[in-house]
């Protein structure tokens, strides 16, 4: 086995071993742990088939940005630890025989005999001169240039999406709110209002000098 | 050398696991987000693999946009999440059979 083939088992056996932790730990919170590990390792494998860019990709936007969000939910939700893992064993049977089910139909097509080494060949990989990130840059701004600018679309109506179903406004007893439309519009006489009045002389008022002598 | 059959029976491991965690977990409607979002992932680890072994870029592009699709719907999918808590005070899929379908 090289050094080459080593790294890969190791990195594709922490993710399987993630993935099945995730979906068996009680706690929400460790189980976006153990998500957390097997999108890493996976950002691993990804880079080991030349995929540089969408590894890192993975790490910073999945484990930076998608994983914070599932934490911040959990920490939000409160969450019965006891009930959760209620038909667990129940379902386990047939989770099971699908899951297995579906793997050796997927062996038996995807085993070494139909894309083994022998069979497919080494990829030739990347001519010099030219990195992954380039490769796929110059396809996707002029190719794919529309459907990149659909997917920018498709994030925008993500955010206001999540934050149009989430934003609550409470009744106006319960909470002050600022009418912003109101603190623009105001003038500066709405405000301040000049007096005239006399000006007050005061009297000067002789101080007794009782402590000296 | 990493054949291509190691990277195609990686990424059908992870979506076996993925899979049962969606049969196994129905008391929480968070794991099951993060089961299909461990899917999406065994699905774009074929993608990446098949653009490594036929030299073909598109196949990595392919990814990027479901990556972009993907966190998208995890934020509307959590969203969703949050405000049936706020209404049910449980994200139990059990409790949530309204529409009795």
């Amino acid at each position: 086995m090289t050094f080459e083939l080593f790294i890969f088992y190791l990195l594709a056996s922490i993710a399987v071993i993630s993935g099945v932790m995730m979906i068996s730990v009680n706690n929400a919170v460790k189980a976006t742990m153990w998500l957390v590990l097997a999108f890493i390792a996976t950002a691993g494998v990804w880079i080991m088939a030349q995929a540089e860019f969408l590894g890192l990709v993975l790490i910073l936007v999945y484990v930076g940005a998608v994983m914070v969000l599932f934490l911040f939910v959990v920490m939000m939700v409160d969450i019965n630890i006891s009930a959760m893992k209620e038909g667990f064993t129940q379902y386990l049977p047939i989770g099971a025989m699908a899951a297995i089910a579906i793997f050796a139909m997927m062996y038996m097509v995807l085993g070494t005999e139909h894309f083994g080494l022998e069979v497919t060949g080494v990829p030739a990989g990347l001519p010099e001169g030219i990195n992954n990130t380039k490769s796929i840059a110059i396809p996707l701004y002029t190719t794919h240039a529309y459907a990149f600018v659909l997917a920018a679309v498709l994030l925008l109506l993500g955010i206001v999406a999540a934050i149009a179903l989430t934003l609550r406004r409470r009744p106006t007893g319960e909470v002050l709110y600022q009418d912003i439309d109101k603190q623009v519009q105001t003038l500066a006489e709405d405000r301040f209002r000049m007096v005239k009045m006399d000006s007050v002389v005061e009297k000067q008022v002789p101080v007794k000098d009782e402590g000296e002598k | 050398m990493i054949a291509l059959s190691d990277f195609l029976l990686f990424g059908a491991v992870l979506f076996m696991i993925s899979m049962a965690g969606i049969f196994l977990n129905r008391k929480n409607v968070i794991i099951l987000l993060m089961s299909i979002e461990l899917l999406l992932l065994a699905v774009n680890t074929n993608l990446v693999a098949f653009s490594h072994y036929l030299n073909d870029v598109t196949g990595q592009i392919f990814v990027f946009f479901i990556l972009t699709v993907a966190a998208a719907e995890a934020a509307i999918g959590l969203a969703i999440v949050v405000l049936v808590y706020r209404k049910r005070k449980s994200i139990n899929v059990d409790d949530l059979g309204t529409l009795k379908g």
